[in-house]
């Protein structure tokens, strides 16, 4: 077995926008619902909810664990100029010497984190928040998620056996900076070009590998124009003989933009028996395609299937999504206006603020967060070794619903929590309806956006029910 | 180690107080002269005659210069003193202990604040820059924490701890009716109360104290000294002051059903004082209710009720103007607003009048028992500093 993808995991946000209702609202229909982040994620905490996962449940971080490199997709970067893929490597508490990159903000990112993390042993991060222009399509048709897949040659879950790309010069979707929805040409245009990239890409990566398409076991097709994506794997499974009704992710989740590519991959994962070959086909300005191979190891390596994660969830109302997305402004609050995260005191406390990293003293075993220079229980100075509590759970001491604070979804919700692995933490609870705060509530730590001052986006942890 | 007790060692020997409101008319130089010379007037004082100066305020101004300047006091010493809701206090503490000492002859402790400047709703907290991972929960969200964990703790249901918040509220305001300094001069009925718009968690508008301006003023001098002054001094009986280690973010061993900085303060004071049954042996009590729960658990904290049993003791009327031990007879936060650097001086004052038998309409019977205790809580649960004082009409 060579090198390949060593273990993946996927992330879907709780909250659904039903189609029907956000049609309605411009007198148009629509089916179904689509997968939306809450108004505290972005690419960049929904891309560290989905590569968590892919850590073994010891932790991330350290010398066993750190990935050759980080690599980061969106379409939908929090930051520019800054580099997105540094805050997943400061959350996943990842050493210094490792590098994290953003790519470009093209959906095609995808496809090329995927080949930089092959090359590296690295950790390819594919997140996106899609939206579109209010009421329109794009809006209803796009959808939030993320997936992450670390390859190496140990442990080895799907073989990469080759790959080929294809690429393009051509007009079928795009967008400007700072454009709330992106524009596309009419899509039989662009599905003609992208089945002749698709043909002579898959052709390539089969011949590099020596197999042939009647060997293939799954297809997993993604990109930006869905009538090319439904033509390219309806004629790939044809050819393939497989028969299986895929290719309704699109429609479960939404398209999620370079995220889209990684959740088809995950779906096909979730289901492959060992030995199964995989056609990972990415559509965005030519054509990328991976063959994989299922190992034995992949069955005893399965987190939640992405399938799992469409269950559930609980619909946002179209204008509280409207706000969410900052297309409706809310009056806000007669407050001062928050103050901005100091950078040094970030930096600092980078341990604490984006790994959830606290203490444990030496002297007496008493947990506490952040790490503190002096012991709460014993007093002993610089006792405290560090102490992750990144993704705990923890049970509500007390809460409150706070109608007077400043909050980009008012009202606040503050609850003080008691986390499992010890410890106890003041902290905003999220994606929970009023009526089900409660004491003893199980929640479970989730790192979200609090708010963004100056530009400056406030990551931090926040409580989550389990 | 020990906090010593100065029990009749300072006197004060007069007193002045504004009334609280929106002063949109009146500046923070104001309202301190105004405080200030009331109590200069009885004793024909003018700035020479004191010797030194404690100005607390929280966020109305910086330095001594803050008294200095308004006063024209011309190089005497003025220290500024900043101990968030109970800076008035800590004011008063600070210049009991200067004339307790012996350096001092005649001290004043003032505490001033000017918050309806501002604008905004509620009260402001001036924060130092941080990383962002600290709680933007405001005050009455972060008092609103204690009912939740107090219903669960002792088995009480909302609705009965609901009806126990709202006769504080009533009462306070109640007293606050008789009181011409307070901001709210209105009874208000439970109903209204309890149809309050919510502000955070169980809390409605009425169970929050509000935002008002105004200024407190006291002279002290060495206890021998009180009757050159004054027939009617009050003595100081007790100070105690602590500040806590923010156990409520970050240790599992708080339950938020106490504060255990105040149970500190209580134990502390009445050592001093010799106090062994606070509720039969003290005349009155003007505790910190910046929200109605806060007042609740003060009641068990101070030792005036058994643990679990102060939301009973409030909805019998033990506290009421004329129950067992009077709470808040000048009508508390929730009658006068909590301009809080003059909060803790402002709580004095009622003990100043009551002790003295000037609380006209509202006087309780301090002939027999002549002991007052003063409770001032900075923080949040959890997370505050607490001061008690206990001063009294006689010495011994």
């Amino acid at each position: 077995v060579g090198t390949g993808i060593t273990s993946y995991s996927t992330y879907l946000p709780r909250w659904r926008l039903d189609r029907a209702e956000a049609a309605a609202a411009v007198g148009e229909k629509a089916k179904g619902s689509r997968v939306v982040a809450s108004f505290d994620e972005d690419a960049t905490t929904l891309g560290v909810a989905a590569a968590f996962g892919t850590f073994p449940a010891g932790g991330t971080g350290g010398t066993v664990t750190n990935p050759g490199a980080l690599w980061f997709a969106t379409t939908n970067p929090p930051y520019i100029d800054k580099t997105n893929a540094t805050t997943l490597h400061a959350a996943l508490s990842l050493s210094v010497d490792c590098g994290a990159y953003d790519l470009g903000a093209s959906v095609r990112s995808a496809a090329a984190a995927l080949l930089a993390a092959a090359r590296t042993s690295g950790l390819a991060v594919l997140a996106d928040v899609r939206g579109g222009q209010p009421g329109g399509a794009d809006e209803r048709a796009g959808g939030d998620g993320a997936a992450a897949f670390r390859f190496g040659s140990q442990g080895v879950i799907a073989e990469l056996l080759g790959s080929a790309s294809t690429s393009a010069e051509f007009l079928d979707r795009w967008a400007n900076p700072g454009d709330a929805g992106s524009r596309a040409w009419e899509e039989r245009f662009g599905e003609g070009e992208y089945v002749h990239l698709a043909e002579r890409a898959v052709d390539d990566a089969l011949k590099s590998t020596g197999t042939v398409i009647g060997d293939v076991a799954a297809v997993a097709v993604a990109g930006p124009n869905a009538r090319a994506v439904r033509s390219v794997g309806a004629s790939l499974r044809r050819q393939a003989g497989i028969t299986a009704a895929d290719g309704d992710l699109a429609s479960l989740v939404g398209n999620a933009g370079t995220a889209a590519l990684g959740l088809e991959l995950a779906d096909a994962l979730d289901r492959a028996a060992p030995g199964d070959l995989i056609l990972v086909v990415g559509l965005a300005d030519g054509a990328d395609a991976l063959l994989l191979r299922a190992t034995k190891a992949l069955e005893g390596a399965r987190g939640p299937a992405v399938r799992d994660g469409i269950a559930g969830g609980a619909t946002v109302a179209y204008p509280t999504y409207l706000m969410w997305r900052g297309h409706i402004v809310r009056e806000p609050p007669r407050r001062p206006d928050p103050a901005r995260p100091s950078a040094p005191y970030s930096s600092r406390n980078a341990a604490y603020k984006f790994a959830f990293v606290g203490g444990r003293c030496r002297e007496c075993g008493t947990v506490q967060l952040p790490l503190p220079p002096v012991c709460l229980r014993c007093q002993a100075r610089d006792s405290c070794d560090p102490m992750s509590a990144a993704g705990a759970t923890g049970r509500i001491v007390t809460f409150t619903v706070d109608r007077l604070a400043y909050s980009p979804n008012p009202p606040l919700v503050s609850a003080i929590v008691d986390l499992d692995v010890g410890g106890r933490v003041q902290v905003e609870v999220t994606d929970v309806a009023l009526e089900d705060l409660a004491v003893g509530l199980p929640v479970r730590m989730t790192f979200r956006r609090l708010m963004t001052v100056d530009g400056i986006h406030n990551y931090f942890w926040k409580a989550g029910p389990l | 180690m020990a906090t010593h007790s100065i029990a009749d060692k300072v006197a004060i020997v007069s007193m002045g107080c504004t009334t609280f409101g929106e002063h949109f008319d009146r500046s923070t130089d104001d309202l301190l002269v105004d405080a200030v010379h009331q109590a200069w007037e009885p004793l024909g004082f003018s700035g020479e005659d004191i010797d030194a100066f404690w100005i607390g305020t929280y966020t109305s101004g910086i330095a001594g210069l803050t008294l200095s300047r308004p006063l024209r006091l011309d190089g005497k010493p003025v220290t500024r003193v900043e101990n968030m809701c109970a800076t008035g206090s800590d004011s008063f503490r600070n210049a009991a202990y200067a004339v307790a000492s012996g350096a001092i002859d005649v001290a004043m402790a003032v505490g001033v604040e000017k918050l309806k400047d501002n604008g905004f709703s509620g009260l402001t907290t001036p924060r130092p820059q941080d990383d962002g991972t600290r709680a933007t929960s405001t005050a009455p969200a972060n008092f609103s924490f204690l009912a939740p964990a107090y219903q669960e703790h002792y088995g009480v249901s909302q609705a009965d701890f609901r009806q126990a918040m709202t006769h504080v509220a009533w009462k306070n305001h109640a007293n606050g009716a008789l009181n011409p300094r307070a901001q709210f001069r209105k009874q208000v009925s439970k109903e209204t109360i309890e149809n309050a718009p919510n502000v955070a968690g169980q809390l409605g508008v009425f169970d929050c104290s509000g935002i008002a301006d105004g200024a407190a003023a006291a002279v002290l001098v060495r206890a021998e000294d009180a009757h050159r002054y004054t027939d009617r001094p009050l003595y100081v009986k007790a100070l105690s002051l602590a500040a806590g280690y923010g156990a409520g973010t970050i240790d599992p061993m708080y339950d938020y059903t106490t504060f255990h900085e105040v149970t500190r303060t209580a134990a502390d004071a009445y050592a001093q004082a010799g106090i062994t049954d606070p509720r039969s042996q003290l005349a009155m009590a003007e505790v910190h209710d910046c929200f109605t729960p806060t007042e609740i658990v003060l009641m068990e904290d101070l030792g005036f009720s058994a643990r679990g049993m102060a939301w009973k003791d409030c909805l019998a009327g033990a506290f009421d103007l004329h129950g067992d031990l009077p709470v808040n007879p000048d009508g508390g936060l929730k009658s006068f607003g909590h301009p809080v650097g003059a909060t803790g001086l402002r709580m004095l004052f009622e003990a100043w009048l009551q002790l003295r038998e000037e609380a006209g309409q509202r006087q309780i019977d301090t002939a027999s028992r002549g002991l007052a205790l003063t409770h001032n809580l900075g923080g949040q649960p959890g997370d505050c500093v607490s001061f008690v004082s206990i001063v009294g009409s006689r010495l011994g």
